[in-house]
């Protein structure tokens, strides 16, 4: 093999890069070749659609037995057919878009402050030793005691108000995401650090292009319980905090229960279940999914 | 040769300006000559970890001159605080004693590629020159250069995680030369892969080596990668880790990795590394 001179090595083409480019892009190709091949998408869909069509079909038929049967009397167990005409009515109506206005700005308002203060809480708790000492170990215990438990206080602290709703929500929503944020942070792989280190990030470089990110997958998976449980508060807030004026959700289903009217509690109760399979596995769900793909953590197959 | 010595291969002498080293590899004289500033240089080196009862020293008593452009290979057996030498040079890490000066800026490779996993090939490589305050203008041509100084052109836009080992090392290698180092800090680069990709790696590192300004720490414990990359080869003993032998490598480049001549050198180091192992051992 001639000589590789310093003047000709860099340029392409001359020996010694040459027969590494082929050798490298083969390389690649054979390292590259192993996608196997990929179901179609009408195929997957069907594949996860069908059982839980199957499942919910099986779970009205034992619902409409239960009827005919007349196991309970129809005041207390209305049929699905009847539920789903109530709760037709209230679509009409326009009752339940009212009700979903009120409930959903709670929700969302609630759930935005516990995002601030989950994110400070996180931050300190992550950043600094003493305040981790000091606080660690009670966020975790925050988020195994049921918020309804909080309700009494929040009542006697705010009065019957949005106040209590939204201190319940928060105290329900926050300790879940400043525990995703934490862990997300402590899990950095040190390697990843290191890396950064080297690369010149600093301070709030590091944060910024490092730890944030790094951080991410198990920050959403925070925000995802975090909503999970701002919701239950929330549900529990209204049925306890009946507000003048403000038809919630939880409104509906306690007048609903005092007038002894079954097709429109389950009606509620499907509104109220269809909301939370909505916002927790099609948006946080898809959001968490779509992070972990990006970041390598999910089999792409899936 | 002897753990005292300290004198470098004097540059002047082994590697003139724009040549290769293949006709100079022979034992240096390092007595006459002007002497340049070396690239890197431990003088007296200790690092303790720990202290009172529970100190454990990892170095002790480094001397270490590397000279501009050369690719130095340093071995030993476990516990030779190879890494904490790096991290001593890439200042991620003090010294106890002594002192550790780099000239120029250092760059550090490890076993795993390290890549950002949320970032695509490009984008990897671009946050070495983001972090170095490039300006964005010319941050996209100078990743796309990078990428293809390491063949990567047409995979910019996969992510680590979609990439073979051997790419990422690459990837990671690209994203070194973006920090524009003088000094190449590497911590067993290539000791995850299999031995085919390691071989092509090891062409394509010495021509990169070769084309750039650029002086190269390799720490690896295959000797025979030592003998097949390195102008020079320090072993270290191990439990604190100091220089038992410097040993220039006399063979000519190109080397192929399963040649006599590095098998040959491949097996003296062994040697030197099989004593320290056997001084080790119980009595």
């Amino acid at each position: 093999m001639p000589s590789l001179d310093v003047e000709t090595a860099p340029e392409a083409g001359s020996d010694g890069n040459g027969h590494i480019r082929t050798e490298l892009s083969g390389l690649d190709r054979l390292e590259l070749a192993g996608d196997g091949p990929r179901q179609s998408t009408g195929r997957r869909i069907w594949r996860l659609t069908w059982p839980k069509v199957a499942a919910v079909a099986l779970g009205l038929a034992i619902w409409q037995i239960a009827v005919w049967l007349e196991w309970k009397p129809e005041y207390a167990l209305a049929s699905p057919g009847d539920a789903f005409g109530s709760l037709w009515d209230l679509v009409r109506e326009g009752t339940l878009w009212t009700a979903l206005d009120i409930t959903m700005r709670r929700a969302v308002g609630g759930f935005a402050f516990a995002l601030v203060i989950g994110i400070v809480i996180g931050t300190l708790v992550s950043g600094f030793e003493p305040v981790r000492v000091a606080v660690g170990s009670l966020i975790t215990g925050l988020q195994t005691m049921p918020s309804i438990a909080w309700f009494p206080l929040a009542i006697l602290l705010f009065g019957r108000n949005e106040h209590a709703i939204t201190f319940v929500v928060v105290l329900g929503a926050a300790p879940s995401i400043a525990n995703g944020l934490i862990t997300g942070i402590d899990q950095i792989p040190p390697i990843l650090r290191r890396a950064g280190r080297v690369l010149g990030a600093r301070g709030p470089s590091e944060y910024r292009h490092i730890v944030l990110p790094a951080a991410l997958p198990s920050f959403i998976g925070g925000l995802k319980q975090g909503w999970a449980f701002a919701w239950r508060s929330l549900m529990a807030g209204e049925l306890l905090v009946i507000i003048r004026g403000k038809a919630s959700l939880g409104y509906l289903l306690t007048v609903n229960r005092d007038l002894n009217d079954s097709a429109g509690l389950i009606a509620v109760m499907i509104a109220i279940l269809i909301v939370g399979i909505v916002v927790d596995t099609v948006f946080f769900g898809t959001l968490d999914r779509a992070v972990r793909r990006r970041w390598g953590l999910l089999d792409p197959a899936t | 040769m002897t753990a005292t010595r300290t004198s470098p291969v004097d540059p002047a002498e082994s590697v003139p300006p724009n040549s290769s080293e293949e006709q100079h590899a022979g034992p240096e004289d390092t007595s006459s000559g002007p002497r340049p500033a070396p690239a890197v240089r431990l003088q007296g080196v200790s690092k303790v970890y720990g202290t009172g009862a529970n100190a454990v020293a990892a170095l002790d008593g480094i001397d270490i001159e590397v000279a501009p452009r050369e690719l130095v290979c340093v071995v030993g057996a476990s516990g030779c605080g190879k890494s904490t030498m790096l991290n001593l040079l890439a200042g991620l890490d003090r010294p106890t004693r002594g002192e550790v000066e780099v000239d120029g800026r250092a760059a550090l490779m490890f076993q795993e590629a390290a890549l950002f996993p949320w970032l695509t090939v490009t984008k990897n490589v671009e946050l070495a020159l983001k972090l170095r305050k490039v300006p964005k203008a010319e941050r996209r041509s100078r990743v796309e250069a990078l990428l293809e100084t390491v063949h990567l052109q047409d995979f910019g836009g996969k992510r680590p995680h979609e990439l073979s080992g051997g790419m990422r090392q690459r990837v990671a290698l690209a994203r070194a030369f973006a920090q524009d180092a003088d000094v190449l800090l590497m911590d067993e680069p290539f000791g995850a892969l299999d031995a085919m990709t390691r071989d092509v790696l090891h062409d394509e590192l010495e021509n990169l080596w070769q084309s750039r300004d650029l002086t190269i720490v390799f720490v690896t414990h295959n000797v025979r990668e030592a003998a097949r990359l390195a102008d020079r080869i320090i072993v270290l003993s191990s439990r604190p880790g100091t220089v038992t032998a410097v040993m220039d490598n006399p063979i000519g480049r190109p080397r192929r990795i399963e040649s006599p001549e590095v098998g040959k050198l491949a097996a003296d180091i062994t040697g030197q590394l099989r004593q320290e192992v056997r001084r080790h051992a119980e009595p």
